[in-house]
């Protein structure tokens, strides 16, 4: 008798499975959009404007595996003299998969001395973090780590 | 096949019956499991969010209520004095109720009777708030928890909670954090559980929480009904972990994933 | 209520580099979660982070939801002359706070 009953719903989850491919049953997603590749893309594109972007100057400290996605602590700090003729100018900060490709820009002039920022970021899930300095004689550069997000043990949420 | 099962009933049976306190040598607060970054958020007052509690408290503290119009200082005045170990002795035992009950109640029966105001609701920010500066005057302190003599049915209550398997996972605490403390549960590590940092600052929560908010996640995160806030099983299991942890320092409040 | 913890030091060298931490109460919503009932919670975050030491801007930040609550942000400046620091943050629904602190450069 149970056997029956377990081929029968297995039969039925295979056709579900399969008619929602063929797009006859709509799947419901319940987590939010993800930032695509093309989102990262974009984000930095905004800020580059186009121009190339060369690896370096830029360190990104951010625990590869992470004690809790919702409060990361990151440090980004840029190799580089803060002069008044030659500084860096900004770093701008962005992830892959969050709702949304930026985490923060922050704007720096020469009078900072060091070129270095920590502050404590959201991540949703395992993730390349970029990090691009604009200097001010107008290049770009950056850095980039992949950190790993797991979610805490036991979820505290009554279902 | 049946002999295996026999040796697992005698293993489980086993286990329970040695499932006692941890040594105190052996007493291991939460914040030694975290990761370097994590410590350092709470190392420094100025980094560590939960201080951000402790000054909306200082101010509360100072601040006139209820029909008497009367502050927590115009009785008790400078908490840094006052209220210094108070912390650690909590739950303490309340000759009104003949019952232990924990710091919020305590600052609440205090609001009813001596202010005359209403009491603050639980995890409510105002009740986090003062609970954590009341709490921070304890910093350093070691735990005194559970010592009194009227305390001994309370405690021995709350031991039985602490043991109990429930849920629909099964799990009583202890099968945790007396028999696997330092492995780890799916990435995080296991604590032994002492509460020594409460109210305290979760990186889960981006908030300040009470140890009865904690207790009640863990409760749910074992598929079993968490009992209500202020539940006399709640402060029960309280005391019992408080008292587990004596000898500890105090490190409210604490930053915890 | 308190709502920021600044850590600046209170005396410096002329031309040293200072570090100066700040954090900030505030829930910082993400506009991302839903409520059991299906409704969106409406974003409500710090847009913006700015520092001015007497008057000019020594640093500016812009935030976006992956900053987590209770902003923590730190950065460095070079101590130049004795002064008052003043730190203001703007965000949704009107936020705006603001906090100072001095420094003595000998």
């Amino acid at each position: 008798m149970q056997q029956q009953a377990n081929s029968t719903r297995r039969q039925f989850l295979g056709l579900a499975g399969g008619a929602a491919m063929l797009g006859a049953i709509p799947v419901v997603t319940v987590r939010p959009a993800e930032a695509t590749p093309a989102m990262l893309a974009s984000a930095i594109q905004s800020v580059t404007g186009g121009a190339a972007v060369r690896t370096g100057k830029v360190k990104l400290d951010i625990p590869p595996l992470v004690e809790n996605g919702n409060t990361v602590p990151m440090t980004v700090s840029v190799n580089h003299p803060m002069a008044p003729e030659d500084h860096v100018r900004s770093i701008h900060v962005f992830n892959e998969k969050n709702p949304q490709a930026n985490i923060a820009n922050f704007h720096l002039g020469p009078h900072n001395g060091r070129a270095q920022v920590s502050t404590r970021i959201r991540l949703a899930d395992s993730q390349k973090i970029v990090a691009i300095a604009r200097l001010s004689d107008g290049s770009f550069w950056s850095a980039s780590v992949d950190v790993v997000v797991t979610l805490a043990a036991c979820t505290e949420d009554v279902i | 096949m049946r002999f295996a099962s026999v040796i697992a009933i005698a293993l489980l049976v086993a286990g329970s019956v040695f499932a006692a306190e941890i040594p105190q040598a052996e007493r291991r607060s939460g914040y030694d499991f975290m990761k370097p970054d994590t410590k350092a958020m709470q190392d420094e007052d100025t980094a560590n969010p939960g201080m951000l509690w402790v000054l909306d408290g200082e101010g509360l503290w100072k601040r006139k209520a209820g029909a008497a119009s009367k502050a927590c200082s115009d009785c008790h005045g400078d908490a840094r004095t006052s209220m210094k170990g108070v912390a650690a002795r909590y739950p303490a035992f309340d000759k009104a109720t003949g019952r232990p009950i924990d710091l919020e109640q305590r600052i609440n029966s205090c609001r009813t009777n001596q202010q005359q105001a209403t009491p603050l609701p639980f995890e409510s920010r105002e009740l986090l708030a003062l609970t954590a500066f009341v709490a921070r005057q304890s910093k350093g302190a070691a735990i005194e928890a559970g010592s009194d003599p009227q305390l001994m049915p309370f405690l021995a209550k709350g031991r039985d909670l602490y043991m109990q398997r429930q849920g629909q996972l099964n799990l009583g605490c202890t099968n945790c954090h007396d028999d696997n403390w330092d492995k780890r549960l799916a990435g995080s590590a296991i604590t032994q559980g002492h509460p020594t940092g409460y109210p305290l600052y979760r990186l889960e929560w981006q908030s300040l929480g009470s140890l009865q908010r904690r207790l009640r996640a863990c409760i749910t995160g074992i598929r079993a009904q968490a009992y209500d806030y202020g539940a006399p099983e709640l402060v029960e299991l309280e005391l019992y972990v408080m008292s587990r942890a004596r000898g500890m320092p105090m490190e409210a409040p604490a930053v915890r994933p | 209520m308190a709502s920021a913890l600044i850590n600046v030091p209170a005396k410096a060298r002329r031309g040293d580099i200072i570090e100066i931490k700040t954090l900030m109460s505030h829930v910082m919503e993400t506009g991302y979660r839903h409520m059991a009932s299906g409704e969106l919670v409406p974003r409500d975050i710090i847009t913006n982070f700015t520092c001015r030491f007497k008057g000019s801007e020594i640093f500016r930040a812009d935030l976006f939801p992956a900053i987590a609550a209770n902003p923590f942000i730190t950065f460095f400046t070079t101590a130049t002359e004795s002064g008052k620091f003043e730190f203001e943050w703007i965000g949704d629904q009107g936020f705006s706070e603001t906090a100072s602190a001095s420094i003595t450069v000998e």
